[in-house]
Formats: C-alpha cells, structure tokens, sequence
C-alpha cells in the first residue's frame, strides 16, 4: 500500500474516533481515557508514515468524495509530508494532554467536543493534502468551521460567543481572499487542479495580484498585522488543548498555504514580494512581541506571542523569497530552513505552554496574572516543563527556539550579497530589529514565568491548587522533550527540512550541514560561522557539576532555612510582589505609541484607592470600529428601504420591471 | 583540534577564573584612588570569595530548587563565556561550539536564570530587580548583536576567533564602522556589567540598585558563585572589547611560546582597560533609573548606525 493510503486510514480512524464520541455522547471517562489517547496513537502513526514520505517520490490520489464530476484530487509530496509531521508529532502530545484536561466537557458534552476535535485534525491534515483548489477549499473551511465550534464550546458565556464571532468573520475574509487567489491562478481555464495551476504561467501583474491575494487569505490566517485582532480573542476563549492546537499546529497551515501558493503554484517570483512579507512580518512581530509583554491574562499574553512568531515566519519567508527572486538558492534555502525549523518549533513550544497554562486554568480557576503565583511548589513537572518552553520561546540556547533565530540572523548576514544596491543596504539592517524581537521575547516570557509559577501566591485559594494529572504531565513532557531535542540535534531535523526546500527552491543547506559533521551546525562552512548545542550543553553541565562538587568538597554543603530577608522588612506579604501590570510597566513606558492606553489613578485622599490601566489594540480604533461604523451605517440606508408593507415592495418591483423593459426595449 | 589547541583552551579558562576577581580588585583600588580614598587590597575579592564560601547559605523558606541552581548556572554560563571568548589564542577547541550569536544567547540565558531566581522568593526587591535587569537586557542584548554584527560583515564571519584572527592579519586600518560599534560595545559593556552610569557596583541603596537587588536574597556560597560570576562576565566582555577593537598580541602561531607570550599581553590590556573603566565610573554620574533606557537605547542606535556605515561605505 501506499503512504498516501495509510495517512488517509489514520485520517479516517480520526473521523471513526470522533464518531465513536457522538455515540457515547456524556459518557466523560470513555472518551478521555479510551478516544482521546487513541487519537494520539494516530497522531504518532502519522508523523511515522509523513516522515517516510517526505524520503519518498510525491504519490498522488483521486477521491471520489464531492460533486459528481468534480471529484479531490491529493497529493503527498516533501511539502505536505513535512507539515503531516508537524500536525501528528505536535498532535500526540496535546491529545495526550487532552485526555487527562477534559473532564467536565467545558460547556459542551465531551463526546461532541470529542467529534470537533477530531474532524479539526482531520481536516488540518487534509488541508496540506488537497491538490486542487475545490478540495482545498472545502477541507480549510472545515477546519474553520470545526475550530469555531471549539472554541465556542463554552458557549454560554457571551465573551465567548463575541470571540468566536471574530474569528469566524476574519476566517471567512481570509477564506474569500484565498478563493479569488485561487481564481486567479486558473488563468481562465477552468481547471482548478494544482497540477493546472503549477502548468501556468501568469503575466507579472496577475502573479502579482495572486501572490498579494494569498497573503492577505493566509495572512488572515496566520494573524499578520493588521487581521490579528483575533487571535487575542479565540485563544484565551477556547479550552486549553484547543488554543495549543490553533496556536501551534493551525497558524502553519497558513504557512504552508503561503509556501504551496507562493513557491510551488506560482512559478517565477518578484523581488518586492520578499520585501513586502519582510517588512510586514517584522512590523507584525514587533507589534506582537510588544503588546504580549503588557498583557495581564496569560492566554492572552500568549496569543500575542504567537503573533510575534508569525511575524518571525513570514520574515524567514520574506528572505528565502528575495533570495529566490534573485537566483540566491543556496541562500533561498538557508532562510526557508531557518523559517521550517521555526515552524516545528513553535509548534512544540507554543502548544507546551498553552497546554501549561491549561493545567494553572484547571488547578487554580484563574487566567489572570494578578491572581496566580507560587505555583512552582504546588505543580512542581508542569512549572519545571513550562521553563523548558519558556527557554525554547525566547530563543536561548540550547533550546530550539535558539536554532531558528541562529540560522535567521545568519541569512540576514548575507544579505549584503544581494545585486540590488538598495536592498544590500537596507535588509541587513533590519536583523536589528529581529534582535530587539527575540531579546524582548525573553522579557515577556521572564514575565510569564515568573508571575505564574514562582514568588508566592498571591490568592489565599491557590495553596489549594492540584498538580496535573498524569495523562496531562504525559503530554507536557512529549513536547517538552520535543522542544529539547529539536534543540540539541539540529542536524538531522535540517536533513528533513533539506527535502522540502529541495522541492520549493531546488536547493538545501542539508548536504552542507551534513559534510561538517552532526556535532556542528554550520550552513555555509565552519570558518564563517557554527554552532553546536550538545556541546555547549555539555560544557555549561560539566561547568555546573563541576563547582557543585568542588564547592562541596572544598568548603561544605550546609543550608539553613529562614524567612526571606529582603533588606530587613519585618511586614511581607504577597501583594507587595511586582505585578503583571508592574512588570509590563517599563514597557508600557517606552512603547507608548503602539497601543492605547487608560490609567485611573487613584487621588491621594481615597480611602480605598485604585488603580486601573487597560491596554487596547490600536488596531480596533483604527480600522475595525470605523469599519464595523461604516457598515452599519450603509445598512441603514439600506434599511430605509424596508418598510414593512406589500403594497412598498410591489411597487419596487413594478419599478424595476418598468427600468429592465425600457433597457430591453433600448 | 590539536593538543596545544586543547592546552591553550584549559589554560584560557583557568586564567579567566583566576584573573577575574583580581581585575575587580584593580578596578576597585583604582576607583578608590581616583576618589581620594583609600584603596581595599588588590587581592580583597579573592578574600571576600573565601570568606563567603565558608559561610553556611541562608536560603528563604519560599525558594524553590531553581533558586539554588541559579548560581551554578550563571557560573557555568560565563566560564564557557570565558572559554569561547579569545583571550590568549584563536585557536580554541570550544570556539566552532558557539559563535557570536551563540555568545548573545548564553548571556541572555545566565541573565533569564538570575531573573527568575530573583522572581522566585517573591519579596517585593527581587522582583523589582527582575524586571529592571531585564529592561537593561532587553535594550542591551540587540546593541551587543549588531555591535558584533558590525565586526561579522568586515570579516565575512561570526565565529569570535576567526572575527578576531582577520582582525589581527589586517594591515592597520580604521574602520569607521567599528568606531561607532567600539561606542556602542563600551556603553553596553557598562550597562551589562552593572556600572556607573547605569547602575552602582557599591550601593545597597533599594530604590536605584538593579544587579544587587537581584541578588539580595542570596548569602554564602551562592553569592560567592554569583560575584565570582559577575566578574568572570566583566572578564568576559573586557576580553571580547579587546579582541574586536584591539585585537594585536593574540596567539596564532601554535606554539606554547606564542601562547605564553599573549598572557602578558593580555594582563597589559586588561589594566589599561581596569583603569578606565575605573575613569569612566569616576567622573559619571549615575543617572535615573528612567534615563537607563535612553541611554541603551542611544547605544542600540549607534550600533545600528555602525552596521549601517559598514553597509554604505564598504568598511
């Protein structure tokens, strides 16, 4: 049998799973003790069958599913194979977790939730297969529609409701776009198969047109500025399980729908397209990285974090473009590896941490930062495995954030090499600004961190707070682990990327990497640059142990206990702890620009006074609000239309009858 | 990899680990001078580092284990700091392991350690000190990238030996761009390093300390760790200063004699740079907490102007 047969009988076992919920509908325990780890079965079967094939010859199917005549066409080559991989390693992990998280069915009956859940994987893995427009469509509608029930599933909070609204409308603004894209890309022939497309050759101006269409479709997506307003709103409204599944496994497939349209589909490319994702991308994680560092919900602060790692993205496909355009494919390939390394790793590090802040959610009934804290000591594998996230998300060595930020910030030392003396000036500068990201990166997750799980609690109920059962350790120690490893063996995870850039550019850094051996990372030669995680691992380790047991053979090891000191204070209690909104507080000051701001600040003679800051989006007032003003305002006029009464709308169409007869007549 | 190569590694970090407190100890007895003061003994860290490993550790009721792996981490952190830095000779084993970039990182990951450690006991200063260190390293971690940066473009490199190596070869020229990046370096340097002007080596003073409010709730060995760290990082920064901006007197001949012979050299650089450093405190003051971040900000700026000069003018 074939690999593409295979991966569509795990596709299936998901759908017969996520069936199998309906049929035990509030029967809680068998779906999370018996459904939900055996879709993590098919997830590890998944990432085994999407690893062989990204070694093997692309395979293609016909389904017979559709309209008649209009049957899905697949196809399973290097690109949908690396991203099958990432859908099913990312996706043990969580539906692990996710066994252990849903006990009460969040709102909804956990075997419906049990069937969205399933048919949202499904149709993710779908989406990569799809080899014409019409099967793609309908499978990233699905997946729209399936991950709207899911994060509505607490529906009967109206917040929640409001959020899935949003992310359903700017889904949809998205989905038309990507139609339209589609449309284009046909040139007019009416054969809407991939291989079609692929076949055409489009005028500039039209590919341009296509190319600016799909990133506006899969932009929306993805959350670039300015279509991510939503992200904020679904990801803290969704259950936990269900945010790390958006966040880290769905926002890449609007990666991978930017990849296919913008390297596989459309042939030739210009070199402003690179230049527009560029700056797009870094004005998005800017953006992103700034307003997650003031935010006081965890999810949300999160949510916005994972804006910033799109902007990441799309700054590592702006480079392996502009490469592109320019004939650079050695250099092409090195920045789409850098941009493919981050695509896995984010998917590992923002699940880790969605699904850590589930476990605070589950154990403490709060998602606001003000009001945790100290958790360390009560939920000591979900703290000590979220550090590894955390490391992981701001880009430390050595973790996998780090690699991709290595071998982003090497592509942008090259180039200086391109031909266009304006854009050799320019673009090399703008690695300043991916520093500045990834060093803010840290302090938000130093913020995250540290509020969460360390100081001491700050609600007298959180001494109460249970540790993570054992299904949902399980699942953080699966991404946990991934997040190490994708760490400390760059090496062979670029011989896997090295397939996938072969097919989009004809070129890979991975026979490179692998001539100097698999201790060193190094994708051009040693001498210019490398870097070897294991053995700086191993040396800050031998470091570590070292003046530990010298430290304790030299001198002693004795430790006393006694209160905190801090300079003599006799009076501590937990409230004179820095806050969320104290840590954001430096960064609210020098951004001040990028969002809008309200304080109340108490006056001195209140007796009880308080304090108040609420951080907005500029975005809204900028363009949603006048937007949604706009609208309502032309469906008022509208409206003056509607009066209510037969004999108005007979004479409506009488009138018109009258017009189209006299335009017939003329 | 070659033995002597070994050999000049080892002796690299052992003379790092050695000579760090003792350029403390000249940097202090120089600034006591130049303050009409009497001067402590050269040797007065090295007494305070025995003297404090000897003491038993008060540890807060509250901490958790990452507070007493702090110490040891952000020790471990700035000896391989001191490792891949090329003090003595550019041929080190350890230097493919990390590059510039690599280096960056390890000083975010010993300053992301210490943060935390800080946040841990939860008292009011340690936070204070968590946020504050981090706002200095958020603003200085990015200067210090496009400083080296700077360095990569003229020499088509981002390995810190062979940055240095190219340096060293080059027929004596002034690169504009490295001058403005020198700039930058040295105003990071001081902020990284809890100097005047950004913050104050020698105040319990709460209100304005941000490196000795982090590290207020640690006594004994662990602060012995933590002070025999912050001066390997001073070490640290002060070698990485000197090989990029004046790098002659490194060893590239393989030999042991060529090795023994760029320790003097490097002792000599080491003092020059102890007393102006001690200068620079002297005659700064030490500014609001609220003009820290301009003052970064200003040395993120030049050091972007730096790479941008090299982008322009080709040097």
């Amino acid at each position: 049998m074939l690999l593409l047969d295979w991966i569509l009988i795990v596709i299936a076992g998901w759908l017969a799973l996520g069936l199998a919920g309906i049929a035990a509908l509030r029967k809680t325990a068998f779906v999370a003790r018996t459904l939900f780890p055996a879709g993590a079965a098919l997830g590890l079967a998944l990432a085994g069958f999407a690893l062989a094939a990204l070694f093997d010859t692309p395979q293609t199917a016909v389904l017979a599913l559709g309209l008649p005549d209009l049957p899905f066409h697949l196809r399973l080559d290097g690109l949908s194979a690396f991203f099958l991989l990432v859908i099913g390693a990312t996706g043990v992990g969580i539906s692990i977790f996710a066994a252990g998280y849903f006990r009460q069915g969040e709102g909804t009956p956990p075997g419906l939730l049990c069937l969205e859940y399933h048919i949202f994987l499904a149709s993710m893995a779908m989406v990569v297969l799809a080899d014409d427009a019409y099967a793609f469509m309908v499978m990233w509608e699905t997946m729209a529609l399936s991950s709207f029930f899911l994060v509505t599933a607490n529906h009967r909070v109206p917040a929640i409701r409001a959020a899935g609204f949003l992310y359903l409308l700017v889904a949809h603004v998205g989905a038309i776009a990507i139609l339209l894209c589609f449309g284009v890309l046909q040139a007019n022939t009416g054969d809407y198969t991939f291989v079609n497309m692929r076949a055409q050759s489009l005028p500039p101006l039209w590919a341009s047109v296509a190319f600016l269409l799909a990133t506006l479709g899969f932009g929306a997506k993805a959350g670039i500025l300015p279509l991510h307003v939503w992200l904020p709103e679904a990801h803290p409204a969704a259950p936990s399980p269900v945010s790390a599944l958006m966040s880290g496994v769905m926002l890449k497939t609007a990666i991978y729908g930017l990849l296919r349209v913008g390297f596989d589909l459309l042939g030739a490319q210009q070199w402003w397209w690179g230049v527009l994702l560029l700056a797009l991308g870094l004005a998005t994680a800017l953006y992103g990285v700034v307003l997650s560092a003031v935010q006081t919900d965890m999810k949300r602060l999160l949510a916005y974090s994972s804006i910033e790692n799109i902007g990441l993205l799309f700054v590592g496909l702006g480079l392996g473009v502009l490469f592109n355009a320019y004939g650079m494919t050695a250099l092409s390939a090195l920045a789409l590896t850098a941009a493919l390394y981050h695509v896995i790793g984010h998917a590992f590090f923002k699940s880790l941490l969605f699904l850590a802040t589930g476990s605070v959610l589950h154990a403490t009934g709060e998602r606001s930062l003000g009001k945790l804290g100290g958790l360390m000591r009560r939920m000591p594998w979900v703290a000590w495995l979220a550090l590894v996230g955390v490391f992981a998300s701001s880009g430390l060595p050595p973790f996998s954030g780090f690699v991709s930020e290595w071998l982003l910030l090497q592509s942008f030392l090259f180039t200086t090499g391109l031909p266009d003396s304006f854009l050799n000036m320019l673009v090399p500068v703008l690695a300043a600004g991916i520093a500045l990201v990834a060093a803010l990166a840290g302090y938000t997750m130093v913020k995250f961190f540290g509020v969460i799980f360390l100081g001491q609690p700050r609600e007298p109920k959180l001494a109460e707070a249970h540790a993570a059962s054992p299904l949902e350790r399980a699942g953080l120690v699966w991404l946990g682990a991934g997040c190490v490893l994708l760490g400390l063996f760059p090496v062979p995870v670029i011989g896997v990327i090295d397939r996938v850039t072969q097919l989009l550019v004809g070129g890979g850094i991975g026979a490179t990497v692998r001539a100097n051996g698999w201790l060193l990372l190094s994708p051009s030669s040693i001498d210019r640059a490398s870097y070897s995680p294991l053995v700086f691992l191993v040396v800050v380790s031998l470091a570590v142990l070292l003046a530990t047991a010298l430290v304790h053979k030299l001198y002693h090891g004795r430790v006393r206990r006694a209160p905190p000191w801090d300079c003599g204070y006799p009076a501590q209690t937990a409230r004179m702890q820095d806050t969320a909104e104290g840590f954001g507080q430096p960064i609210r000051q020098i951004f001040e620009p990028m969002f809008r701001m309200r304080r109340e600040l108490p006056s001195p003679f209140e007796a009880k006074p308080v304090y108040r800051v609420t951080i907005e989006d500029h975005f809204w007032h900028w363009l949603y609000l006048p937007l949604a003003r706009l609208t309502e305002r032309i469906a008022r006029g509208v409206g003056r239309l509607q009066r209510g009464r037969i004999a108005i709308y007979l004479l409506y169409s009488f009138v018109t009858l009258i017009v189209l007869l006299l335009v017939a007549k003329s | 990899m070659t033995l002597i190569g070994l050999f000049a590694q080892l002796l690299a970090i052992v003379l790092a680990l050695a000579l760090a407190p003792l350029l403390t100890g000249w940097i202090n007895q120089w600034r006591a001078w130049l303050q009409n003061r009497r001067a402590p003994s050269l040797l007065q860290p090295y007494h305070v580092l025995h003297k404090l490993f000897n003491k038993e550790s008060v540890v807060a009721e509250t901490a958790s284990p990452l507070f007493r792996v702090a110490p040891y981490v952000m020790f471990g952190c700035m000896a391989l700091a001191c490792g891949i830095a090329p003090t003595l000779s550019t041929d080190l084993p350890l230097a493919p392991a990390a590059d510039a970039i690599a280096l960056v990182g390890l000083f975010a990951l010993a300053r992301m350690f210490i943060s935390l450690a800080a946040m841990d006991i939860g008292t009011a200063f340690g936070t204070l000190g968590a946020r504050r260190e981090m706002l200095v390293g958020f603003l200085a971690e990015p200067a210090l990238l496009m400083v080296l940066f700077s360095a990569s473009l003229i020499t088509q490199s981002t390995s810190l030996a062979k940055i240095v190596e190219t340096l060293a070869h080059q027929p004596f020229a002034i690169y504009p761009s490295l001058a403005v990046a020198g700039v930058a370096f040295t105003m990071v340097s001081l902020a990284e390093n809890a100097r005047v002007p950004v913050d104050n080596p020698a105040t319990h003073l709460e209100l304005t300390m941000i490196h000795e409010a982090l590290i207020l709730e640690y006594s004994g060995r662990h602060l012995a760790l933590v002070e025999w760290a912050a001066s390997l990082k001073l070490f640290a920064y002060s070698c990485i200063g000197l090989a990029l901006f004046v790098p002659w007197g490194i060893a590239e001949a393989d030999t042991p004699l060529a090795i023994l012979f760029a320790i003097p050299a490097l002792v000599a650089k080491l003092a020059v740079g102890g007393v102006a450093l001690a200068l620079i405190e002297t005659i700064n003051a030490k500014m609001r907490l609220f003009r820290v971040p301009e003052f970064l900000a200003t040395a993120f700026l030049l050091a972007v102007i730096a790479l941008l000069v090299h982008v322009l003018l080709g040097a």
